[in-house]
């Protein structure tokens, strides 16, 4: 038996959630939240953590040298810094609209690096 | 090397009433004003060619800026080599920025009789040809005591020794109604109406642009690393900047003054560093303190001030520690502890100890072993001058002293021309400061030039245009800093949290260097590491945390 | 000078400024004018490029520009006019309204009411008088923010952050996300000032420490920042000589506070409050000039955008019912004052009768945290108007609690919100 210790964030509380489980990483018992959100939190949190990742890229010939970008769903929580040197590999043209797709599948994750302001082209 | 000899007599009549761009309406001011359009970051430090002249000035404080001004009047070649990337760096930069006349000096001493001789006529006049703002808000030695009371007799007795005879002692009524927000318990006041204040650096770069007008030259990041001595007289200056062969070398390098003499012979003086640390407070503060406020000494300390800046915010300190670093302008929690409980609070309870403080600092008081200026010609050496040991009321003194230094030019450099230049000037342009304009006068400069309308710093309101005006002046503005001290851009309650990035952009685009080479204050002080999207994908690199 | 005429100018064209033009303009009024100092719309928030924004608001996920340009495409679709690049340099007694700008140059707008929607500034190293060298790279968070994700550029690589204010935090991973070592973060007070979930997202995901009850007591290095001293501190919030030891770094991070930008309002007249350091308002957001509202973190500091946006449209609204002159007065004006373990409340005041408002919100800030508490707004005979149950509050996090208005008499004078002890 091993216990993981998670800080939940569903609210400002942020109650101190012991996930006790086996070494297959089976959870055997959840304690320390109060309200069962917490609880559900805790369980996702466990077993499979993930993050929207933000950042930038950079852009040729817009009003702005770097374009903010989001990943329009959650990506695992350990992509994070590949994620991260990922994006700063990409370079695109302006212009830019707000959602446009600037890598699918980004990080072989299934999940797409999207646009998130507009860039006019200069 | 950023070498800035002007040619511009000619096209500059009249420099003492007009503003810059109106006087520039011809360009032909502003073009040769402006340095070359892409001054790389090379081009500043580039290696100076080997260079004969005069009178070589080492050290760009108000001292040195005031001597080049002053030799500049006659036919004699002035350089000036300033170790700093920008000039009034070290002890003109950071003191009480008072104009004292002198009424506590010993009149004997020599910095009396130079801070007796520099009358406020004469300062009045300098400032006035140059555009410095000056005022004549009087001082206020504070008393709470019988004691103290005692002080200001002997102070009044000393000062009619001077010659000083205007002084008055007041009491509590007449103290508070020259300063209303001043702790209510002080007795006396002994009231000064000579004393001054304004802003050094304003005046130092005056000066030092003055000089350029009128010829002389400024190397800055030039550090002097030897003095060669060739039959006893002067031979060659070694710079990291070139060599210089000058006829006559003035040592007014200030911390550094003993350092340069012993280059030259053996000298039996020393400069050790004095360092006094300030609050700078907030302009919302403007109008709580009318007059220079001397604290009474204690026990400690021997008095501090609380001094209402030209500009409007509060200075007030300082302290006074013996250190052996000269580079060492860093402040301590226990000097800004002492400094406030027993100055600042005691003297006006409702200023506060954080928070609408703008800023705090140390200068670092250039003070030599004889406890007076030291103003001689090398012993063994003909053609060196010394000034040492220059520091309170040094700034008051400059106008006396470059009289002085004149006299002792003259009777060295037997074959210089000390013919007057028929068509010396005695100002320099008049920088555009919009925020003492009427609405008006700065509609027409706005519609005359639009970056007049563009506010860069929102704490000061400094625009677009006067950033690229000090980055344009006779002697440039190339660090956060440099702008910082001519515009007071970066100067405001943000301290620059929000123009830095936006002055850094008009640095780099204006001396078209990388935004990574723009400084704080020259040398290594650099703002930014690095492009953003490199350091990511470098291999290695520490993650190492903070452990406790 | 030019000379223009318009019935709203609103001074700032952030979250707040937009909203608050957006929800004047749908209540009728016609000429509206947004005054905006930088060279965009969006404020502060197009460098908030992380997600997190509008949960509460749009009830999904943004990020800072994504929130802005759902209002910006608003303002440009309107006929509110916008004019950027432009600070205004004066608002004076006789409802002028003075501008300047690269184009127009100096101009004067005449206008009925001045919505006040000029953001917040950071609290400085030199506003805290932290002592040592003045070196480069020492910075406040939210500029450093800015060299990053506006201009480019890394102000250092081996960072250390004073202040567990969100943007400290949200610093902290953008850093490392740019391949920096951000070697911790420091907090003075006991507890984190920013949210539970900035705590757990910007530092423990990437495993960067958080020491609370801690400060840095020196910076070290003369011309770039070699490192800094950091001790911990006792109860009284002074450093512990013993603790401390020398962390080298290349960059201190400050995010220690931060402060409503009232320079312009104190020029006015506007009263400002000595603990929110915004204006004193009633409950329209109204300023002690009756044609002047303040919204936004000019007026107090938000954590949350949404609840900047719900505040900016309410002050819209207001701005367009003082021009047409919807509102009546109340008998007596009621103080709302901060109670026990309250900071402060906004709004300070309620003064109006408005049918169609069925709910006053007051907002508020504890001064210590406190967990399963009860908090209660009572009126001037110590009568409970209204409870309100908490699992936790702390000073990090805004609250707000929704007062019924019927709850309110004519002849009420004082209300109080407190924590019940």
């Amino acid at each position: 038996m091993a216990k993981t210790n998670i800080i939940c964030i569903r609210c400002p509380k942020g109650c101190h959630i012991t996930v006790t489980h086996d070494d297959d990483r089976n959870i055997q018992s959840i304690e320390g939240f109060s309200c069962p959100r917490g609880e559900e939190y805790a369980k996702t949190e466990f077993t499979n953590p993930v993050r929207v990742f933000t950042s930038t890229v950079r852009v040729k010939g817009g009003d702005l040298d770097l374009l903010p970008v989001k990943t329009n769903g959650s990506i695992p929580k350990p992509m994070m810094m590949d994620a991260a040197r990922e994006s700063c590999r990409i370079e695109i043209e302006a212009p830019v609209k707000i959602g446009d797709v600037i890598q699918s599948n980004f990080c072989g994750t299934g999940i797409d690096l999207v646009a998130a302001r507009n860039i006019k082209a200069i | 090397m950023l070498s800035l000899k002007v040619q511009v007599r000619q096209v500059l009549p009249d420099l003492a009433g007009d503003p810059w761009r109106s006087q520039a309406e011809t360009g032909a001011v502003r073009r040769c004003f402006r340095p070359p359009r892409r001054v790389t970051a090379a081009n500043i430090m580039r290696k100076g060619a080997d260079m004969k002249t005069d009178v070589l000035i080492i050290g760009g404080g108000v001292i040195g800026a005031c001597i080049a001004r002053q030799l500049s009047r006659y036919n004699i070649d002035v350089v000036i080599v300033e170790k700093e990337s920008d000039v009034c760096t070290g002890t003109s930069k950071a003191n009480s920025s008072m104009l004292h006349d002198g009424y506590n000096v010993d009149g004997h001493k020599l910095k009396g009789k130079m801070v007796l001789k520099a009358t406020k006529e004469i300062y009045r006049e300098m400032c006035d040809e140059l555009h410095v703002d000056m005022k004549l808000c009087g001082s206020i030695f504070a008393g709470f005591t019988d004691e103290d009371l005692a002080t200001m007799h002997k102070q009044v007795k000393m000062a009619e020794e001077n010659g000083i005879t205007n002084l008055e002692i007041i009491d509590h009524d007449a103290m508070m109604i020259k300063e209303p927000h001043m702790n209510p318990t002080v007795r006396y006041g002994l009231y000064n109406p000579n004393t001054g204040v304004l802003n050094p650096f304003e005046l130092t770069m005056a000066l030092a642009e003055n000089a350029v007008i009128n010829g002389a030259k400024v190397f800055l990041n030039t550090e002097v690393t030897d003095i060669k001595v060739k039959n006893q007289k002067i031979d060659a200056v070694i710079t990291t900047n070139g060599v210089f062969y000058p006829k006559v070398v003035i040592n007014s390098a200030g911390l550094y003054s003993d350092k340069i003499a012993a280059m030259v012979e053996d000298v039996d003086f020393y400069v050790r560093p004095r360092r006094g640390q300030y609050y700078l407070y907030d302009k919302q503060f403007g109008g709580w303190v009318n007059h220079c406020i001397y604290s009474p000494p204690t026990e400690t300390s021997k008095g501090m001030i609380i001094v209402p800046t030209t500009e409007g915010n509060i200075l007030a300190g300082s302290n006074a520690e013996m250190l052996d670093d000269k580079t060492d302008f860093s402040t301590t929690k226990e000097a800004l502890d002492e400094i406030y409980n027993t100055m600042i609070h005691h003297l006006y309870p409702d200023l506060p100890r954080v928070g609408d403080v703008t800023t705090v600092f140390a200068g670092l008081r250039a003070a030599s072993n004889t406890e007076d200026f030291i103003i001689e010609h090398a012993r063994t050496v003909r053609g060196m001058i010394n000034l040492v040991g220059i520091q309170s009321p040094g700034l008051s003194s400059a106008p006396a002293i470059a009289d002085l230094v004149e006299e002792m030019v003259r009777a060295v450099g037997e074959d210089l021309d000390f013919t007057k230049k028929p068509d010396w000037i005695p100002g320099r342009p008049k920088p555009v400061i919009l925020n003492r304009m009427t609405y008006e006068e700065r509609s027409q400069f706005i519609a005359q030039n639009p970056d007049y309308g563009q506010i860069i710093c929102r704490c000061e309101s400094i625009s677009k245009g006067e950033i690229l005006d000090a980055i344009r002046r006779p002697i440039p503005a190339t660090s956060l800093d440099g702008i910082k001290r001519r515009t007071r851009a970066g100067m405001g309650r943000c301290q620059g949290g929000f123009c830095g990035p936006r002055v850094v952009k008009i640095l780099e685009e204006e001396l078209g260097i990388d935004p990574t080479e723009v400084t704080k204050r020259g040398r290594d002080s650099r703002i930014l590491a690095m492009r953003a999207k490199e350091l990511a994908l470098q291999e290695g690199g520490s993650h190492e945390k903070i452990k406790l | 000078m030019k000379k223009l005429s318009y019935d709203i100018v609103v001074v700032g064209g952030g979250p707040a400024g937009m909203a608050a033009a957006l929800e004047a303009r749908k209540a009728g009024v016609e000429k509206i004018l947004i005054c905006e100092r930088g060279g965009k719309l969006g404020g502060i928030l197009e460098q908030c490029i992380h997600n997190g924004f509008g949960l509460q608001y749009f009830k999904e996920e943004l990020t800072g520009p994504e929130y802005a340009t759902r209002f910006s495409d608003q303002v440009e679709a309107s006929d509110i006019d916008v004019k950027v690049n432009t600070m205004v340099m004066d608002i004076q007694e006789d409802k002028k309204v003075i501008a300047v700008n690269p184009e127009d140059g100096l101009f004067e707008v005449e206008t009925k009411a001045v919505i006040l929607a000029m953001g917040c500034r950071e609290r400085t190293r030199e506003s805290i008088t932290i002592p040592g060298d003045r070196p480069s790279g020492v910075m406040c968070a939210g500029t450093a923010q800015r060299y990053v994700n506006i201009n480019g550029y890394l102000p250092g690589k081996e960072i250390v952050i004073l202040g567990s204010g969100d943007i400290g935090l949200i610093m902290a991973r953008r850093m490392t996300l740019e391949g920096a070592n951000v070697k911790g973060v420091l907090e003075l007070m006991p507890y984190s000032t920013g949210l539970v979930r900035n705590k757990v997202q910007c530092l423990d995901d990437f495993g960067i420490p958080l020491y609370l009850s801690h400060t840095v007591t020196k910076i070290h290095g003369k011309n770039r920042v070699e490192g800094v001293s950091i001790a911990e501190v006792g109860p009284d919030r002074n450093p512990i000589p013993e603790t401390e030891v020398f962390i080298p770094c290349d960059t201190l991070l400050l995010s220690v506070g931060l402060i409503p930008e009232n320079e312009l309002s104190k020029k006015v007249g506007v009263d400002l409050d000595r603990v929110t350091r915004g204006a004193v308002v009633d409950e329209k957001r109204r300023t002690n000039k009756d044609w002047i509202f303040a919204c936004g973190n000019v007026l107090h500091v938000h954590d949350l955008v949404d609840n900047v946006t719900e505040e900016s449209e309410l002050a819209g609204r207001a701005a367009a019912g003082y021009i047409f002159g919807t509102y009546a007065p109340r008998k007596n004006p009621i103080t709302v004052k901060p109670g026990n373990n309250i900071g402060y409340v906004v709004p300070q005041s309620i003064r109006y009768h408005d049918e169609s408002q069925k709910v006053i919100r007051l907002y508020m800030r504890v001064r210590n945290p406190q967990e399963n508490v009860t908090m209660e707004i009572k009126d001037d005979k110590g009568e409970v108007l209204a409870k309100f149950k908490k699992d936790i509050v702390e000073p990090g996090s805004m609250v707000n609690l929704a007062l019924p208005t019927m709850k309110l008499t004519e002849d009420m004078k004082e209300i109080t919100v407190s924590v019940a002890e």
